[in-house]
């Protein structure tokens, strides 16, 4: 399951959902990714832009991709648009499986690939002016060992 | 044909999204880039270095030589930086 919102998300809230009336699931692996201030208090707010349509379309890709590899008995991800503050969430992976591995190993397939494939862009405001943030060369590297 | 444009691409072009006449002769990506930088400067400015160019040609990741012939939407963007 894919969303694209601006709203906070509630982790417990959503596994709770995710895993109602089942009793088939073994193990289930959570990632979220906050707003991260550089560690000096520089960065005000983060805007978050998205290319509408196509990063639905993408991040169900990703997901389709992850259930071909692994026999994963549900997932879900979301991911926040729009403005941020340090502290708040901005993506929520989370998958299910009959032991751990299988979970473990999608829940980071999931989040190397949509940190490389999904149409995002984080602007950070710091220190009162806006700069776009650059990918980074370490995000590709982690998707690559991937062999999409 | 619909163009978008993300993030410092959108903003060094001026603009997010327009509708336009290719010309007859552009069949790839790389052709289209060429076309825009002849329409300006806030064009030249946003494709001066492709090795931060990415594109999507109706809404799939391609690559500078990708096809545009019968597409109706591409788009400009740096490397995505979600997550």
């Amino acid at each position: 399951m894919i969303r694209v919102q601006a709203e906070d998300f509630d982790i417990g809230t959503e596994v709770a959902a995710l895993t109602k009336g089942r009793t088939d699931i073994g193990a289930l692996v959570t990632f979220s990714g906050l707003v991260r201030d550089a560690n000096d208090g520089t960065v005000a707010s983060m805007e978050l832009e998205h290319y509408p349509g196509m990063t639905e379309k993408e991040l169900a890709r990703i997901e389709q991709e992850a259930n071909e590899r692994w026999p994963l008995q549900a997932s879900l991800i979301i991911h926040r648009v729009g403005k941020l503050m340090p502290g708040d969430n901005i993506v929520l992976v989370v998958t299910a499986s009959p032991h751990r591995q299988a979970a473990f190993e999608a829940a980071s397939f999931l989040m190397d690939y949509l940190k490389t494939r999904a149409p995002f862009w984080k602007r950070e405001d710091k220190n009162g002016e806006a700069h776009w943030v650059d990918a980074r060369e370490s995000d590709g590297d982690a998707a690559a060992k991937w062999d999409l | 044909m619909r163009l978008l444009y993300f993030a410092w691409v959108k903003q060094k072009a001026g603009i997010s999204q327009e509708d336009v006449t290719l010309p007859g002769e552009v069949r790839d990506v790389s052709d289209v880039i060429s076309w825009l930088k002849t329409r300006g400067e806030g064009y030249e400015a946003a494709f001066a270095d492709l090795s931060v160019i990415r594109c999507a040609v109706d809404q799939e990741h391609g690559d500078f030589d990708t096809s545009v012939q019968g597409a109706t939407e591409i788009a400009f963007f740096p490397p995505v930086t979600g997550g």
